[in-house]
C-alpha cells in the first residue's frame, strides 16, 4: 500500500542522479551528502537495518526478495548526515528477474561514497560469491555480519578481523533486529567515506585472472562501459555473457572475436563453459574465505527446528493452514463487527443533532451530511477491519510464514500454470493491489508475472474487504462473507487456467530459499502497519470525505440521476437500484468509495432498510470483481504495459458482470 | 540416472549435473547448489510438490519439475555437515 506513494520519487531520484553523472565532470561536486547503499543478498537483513536508522520507511519481510524497489532516505547518524539507500536484495550481479537488475544497475550508475554490503552470518560461506562480485566493483566497501545471534543458534562462529584483513574492507558484527553494532557500523562508513578508500577485488586463480586481464588491456575505451571506469569488471562481464554490458558496450565484430578467444582459452583449459569457470572462480573463493574466518560447531535447538517439522508437514501443514487462514479472517471480522455497531450508532445520533440546528433538505444539511457520511465511513467501517488485518499481515510476514505458504500452495499453483513463488503477490493482494503488482518483480518470467498480476488484481484486497465484511458479513452473515472468498479464490483458478493455457510456456519451477523464522517484535510490526495505515488515512479518507460531499452536492443539482441513467442497463441487469451507478464510478478511486458512497446514495448507513439481501450480495461480488482502482491501474500500465493493463480491465469488468448475475440468481433461490 | 526428485527424505546426496538453461543454473548457484557439493534432502510434500533441501545451513525450496533435472549421486548417510 505504501509503495506507489514511493513510485514518482523513486523515478524523480533515478533521473536526478543519472543526469547529475552526465553533467557533472566531479561526481563529488553535487555530493551535499554522502550515499550510502546497503546491498546484499534477499533477506539478509537490509530492510530492518536501514529501518532501524531511517524510522520506519521501507517494509521488511521475512521473505526473499521483499524489496522490489530502492529506498532512499536522508538521516542523521552519529550526528551525520548522509542518505541511506536500501536496495533489493541480488544473490549476483547476474539479474536473474527485475528487483536483481534494479539493484544491478543502480551498483553500476549511481554515485555511491560507500556500499555496506550486509551478509546473513549464518550462511556466510554462500553469501562471500556477492560479496566477491561487488568487490570486483572496487567501491569502498564496508560488510556487515548481520543475525551473528542466528549464525551462534547454528553453530557458525566466525573470526571477523580475519575476515576484514583477507577482503581488506573493513567488517563490523551486527544484530540488526536488536540494533546492535549499527553505530559501530555507520562510524566505520563514514571513516571509509573520509579516508576515500576503495576496495579491491579478490584474486582468481592465475590462468583465469591472466585471461581476464588480457581481455581488459585490449579492450577500446573500456573505462567508458561503466561509470566505475573498470576494464577488468567488463572484461569479466562480457565473457560471462552478460546482456547489460553487451548492450552498453556494443561491442563490434573485432571486440566480440577477442571475447570469444578469451572464452574458449578458458573453456578448454577448465573444462566448462566459461560463464560457468567464472561462476566457479568465485564460488570457489567464497569457500577459501569462508574456511579460513569460520568454523562449525554444534547448533543449538530452538523452537525454529520443529517448527517447519508442523508448518511444512505434508498433511499438518496444510490442516494448519486452513486453520490459520480461517481463523484469522473470523478474528477480523468479529473484531470489527464488534467495533462498527457501536461507532456507526455514535455518529447517527450525531448527525440527528445536527438536524435540529439546520433543517433536513436545505443545502447546508446537505454539505454537513457528505462530510459527516464519509467521515464516519472511514472510522467506523474501513479501521474496524483494517487495523487487525494489517497487524495481523504484518505479524506472519515477519514470523516468515509467507514462504512456508509458498511451499506448501507450490503443487496447487501449478495447476494454475503458476509456481510457489507467485503466491507472494497473491498473499499480498489480499493487503493492497499496488504493493502485489510491484511483488510479481521477483518472478522470472514477464508470462508468470502477467499471469500473476492479473490473478492478484483479481484478489480482493483490504479495501474490497472492508466492504465484503461491512456489508455481506454485517447484513447477512459471516458464512456468507467467507463465502466469498472461495468463490474468489474459484475464479482465480479459473482464470489462471485459461490465462496460462493461452500462454503456454515451459515453466522453469520454483527455487525459493526458506528464510528462518523469526519472531516478530512489537515494534516493528506496529510500524509496519502505521505505515500501510498511513496511506488510509493520508490519501483514503480525505477522497472518501470529499467523495462523499461532492456525492451529497450531486445529489442536490441532481447531477447524479445523468450517471445514474447512463448506468442503468447495468443496474438494471443486475436487479439493483438506479441509485447505486454514481457508487460505481466513486469505487474505481478507491474501491472503499464505492461502500461509502452507497450509504450516501441510498441516504443511510443501515443498508438493509433500502436493499435486499439479494441485491446486497450482488452489489458487494460486482464491486469485489470489478475493474481495479485507479492507482492499480497506474501499477498495472507501468508493470505490463496498456494493452495488458486494458486487457485485464476488460476482464474483470466481464467477470464482475457473470459473477453478479450468477449472485443474482443464486440470490433468488436461496433469499 | 538418480535425480533429485527420486531420493527419499533425511539423505545426503551429491549433485553430479544439472539439466536446464542458464537461468535455471545460475539461481541455483546462487543458492549454493554447485556441482560437486553434498546436499541433505529434508523434506518433501505430498502429491509432487516442491522438495526441501539443505545447504551450508540454509534452506531452499525446489519444484518438483526442476529436481528431475539435477542429476545426483547414490545417497549417503555420513556428510561433512552432520
Amino acid at each position: 500500500m505504501e509503495w506507489h506513494a514511493k513510485l514518482p520519487f523513486q523515478n524523480q531520484s533515478m533521473s536526478q542522479n543519472i543526469n547529475s553523472l552526465k553533467n557533472k565532470s566531479s561526481l563529488s561536486d553535487d555530493a551535499q551528502h554522502p550515499q550510502i547503499v546497503l546491498a546484499g543478498q534477499p533477506n539478509c537483513g537490509k530492510s530492518t537495518i536501514f529501518n532501524r536508522v531511517a524510522g520506519y520507511r521501507s517494509v521488511a519481510t521475512n521473505f526473499p526478495g521483499a524489496t522490489v524497489e530502492f529506498t532512499r532516505s536522508h538521516v542523521k547518524i552519529n550526528g551525520q548526515t548522509c542518505d541511506l539507500v536500501d536496495l533489493p536484495g541480488t544473490y549476483s550481479l547476474q539479474s536473474l528477474d527485475l528487483a536483481e537488475e534494479e539493484t544491478k544497475k543502480f551498483l553500476l550508475t549511481q554515485r555511491i561514497d560507500v556500499v555496506i554490503n550486509v551478509i546473513d552470518a549464518s550462511i556466510l560461506g554462500r553469501s562471500l560469491e556477492l560479496t566477491t562480485e561487488l568487490l570486483e566493483l572496487e567501491l569502498p566497501m564496508v560488510v556487515c555480519l548481520n543475525m551473528m545471534d542466528e549464525a551462534t543458534r547454528k553453530g557458525v562462529l566466525i573470526q571477523s578481523s580475519e575476515l576484514a584483513r583477507l577482503l581488506d574492507v573493513p567488517v563490523i558484527e551486527t544484530i540488526g533486529s536488536k540494533g546492535h553494532g549499527i553505530d559501530e557500523l555507520f562510524r566505520q562508513a563514514f571513516q571509509v567515506i573520509r579516508l576515500s578508500r576503495q576496495s579491491h577485488h579478490q584474486k582468481m586463480s592465475r590462468h583465469v585472472e591472466k585471461v581476464v586481464q588480457e581481455l581488459a588491456d585490449n579492450l577500446p575505451n573500456c573505462e567508458k562501459t561503466n561509470h566505475r571506469k573498470n576494464c577488468r569488471l567488463t572484461a569479466i562481464k562480457l565473457i560471462e555473457n552478460d546482456q547489460y554490458f553487451q548492450k552498453q558496450f556494443s561491442p563490434g565484430v573485432s571486440v566480440k572475436e577477442k571475447v570469444r578467444k578469451c572464452q574458449k582459452k578458458l573453456q578448454l583449459a577448465h573444462g566448462l563453459p566459461a560463464e560457468d569457470v567464472i561462476a566457479a572462480e568465485r564460488h570457489s573463493l567464497a569457500l577459501g574465505l569462508f574456511e579460513k574466518v569460520a568454523k562449525i560447531g554444534r547448533p543449538k535447538k530452538s523452537w525454529k527446528d520443529w517448527a517447519d517439522d508442523v508448518l511444512m508437514h505434508p498433511i499438518f501443514g496444510y490442516i494448519f493452514m486452513a486453520l490459520f487462514l480461517y481463523t484469522f479472517f473470523n478474528v477480523i471480522f468479529k473484531f470489527g463487527a464488534l467495533i462498527e455497531n457501536p461507532i456507526l450508532n455514535f455518529f447517527n445520533v450525531q448527525l440527528n443533532q445536527v438536524s435540529h440546528y439546520f433543517p433536513k433538505g436545505s443545502f447546508l444539511f446537505t454539505l454537513i451530511n457528505g462530510l459527516f457520511q464519509g467521515f464516519a465511513g472511514g472510522i467506523a467501517i474501513v479501521f474496524p477491519y483494517l487495523v487487525p488485518f494489517l497487524l495481523g499481515l504484518a505479524f506472519i510476514e515477519d514470523f516468515g510464514y509467507l514462504p512456508r505458504i509458498a511451499f506448501l500452495m507450490d503443487r496447487f499453483l501449478h495447476k494454475i500454470g503458476l509456481h510457489g513463488p507467485s503466491i507472494v503477490p497473491m498473499i499480498l493482494g489480499y493487503g493492497c493491489s499496488v504493493p502485489a503488482v510491484l511483488s510479481t518483480r521477483i518472478l522470472s518470467s514477464p508470462r508468470d508475472r502477467f499471469i500473476a498480476s492479473v490473478v492478484s488484481v483479481l484478489i480482493p484486497c483490504s479495501a474490497r474487504m472492508t466492504i465484503i465484511m461491512g456489508l455481506v458479513g454485517y447484513f447477512i452473515g459471516g458464512t456468507a462473507a467467507l463465502g466469498i472468498y472461495l468463490l474468489n479464490l474459484v475464479v482465480i483458478g479459473i482464470v489462471g487456467t485459461i490465462l496460462s493455457r493461452m500462454m503456454a510456456e515451459d515453466i522453469p519451477g520454483m527455487i525459493l530459499e526458506m528464510p528462518s523464522y523469526q519472531w516478530p517484535s512489537l515494534r516493528v510490526v506496529v510500524a509496519k502497519t502505521w505505515l500501510r495505515l498511513k496511506d488510509f488515512i493520508v490519501i483514503a479518507w480525505p477522497l472518501l470525505i470529499a467523495g462523499s460531499i461532492i456525492l451529497s452536492v450531486a445529489e442536490w443539482y441532481h447531477i447524479d440521476a445523468l450517471i445514474n441513467r447512463a448506468f442503468s442497463p447495468l443496474t438494471s441487469l443486475l436487479g439493483l437500484p438506479a441509485a447505486v451507478g454514481t457508487t460505481l464510478i466513486f469505487g474505481i478511486l478507491r474501491k472503499e468509495l464505492s461502500m461509502l458512497m452507497l450509504f450516501q446514495a441510498l441516504g443511510t448507513t443501515n443498508v438493509s432498510t433500502v436493499l435486499s439481501s439479494g441485491q446486497i450480495l450482488v452489489f458487494t461480488l460486482f464491486v469485489v470483481f470489478y475493474i481495479p482502482c485507479l492507482a492499480t491501474l497506474g501499477v498495472l500500465l507501468k508493470e505490463i504495459g496498456w494493452r495488458k493493463t486494458l486487457f485485464a480491465s476488460g476482464m474483470t469488468i466481464f467477470i464482475a458482470i457473470f459473477i453478479s448475475l450468477l449472485g443474482r440468481g443464486f440470490a433468488y433461490l436461496v433469499f | 540416472m538418480l535425480t533429485l526428485d527420486q531420493i527419499p527424505t533425511e539423505k545426503y546426496v551429491k549433485i553430479k549435473n544439472v539439466e536446464g538453461g542458464t537461468w535455471v543454473k545460475q539461481r541455483l548457484q546462487n543458492l549454493g547448489i554447485h556441482v560437486g557439493e553434498s546436499i541433505f534432502v529434508k523434506r518433501g510434500a505430498i502429491l509432487g510438490g516442491p522438495i526441501l533441501v539443505t545447504i551450508n545451513n540454509s534452506d531452499v525450496a525446489i519444484g518438483r519439475g526442476m529436481a528431475r533435472k539435477i542429476a545426483v549421486s547414490e545417497p549417503e548417510h555420513e556428510s561433512k555437515y552432520k
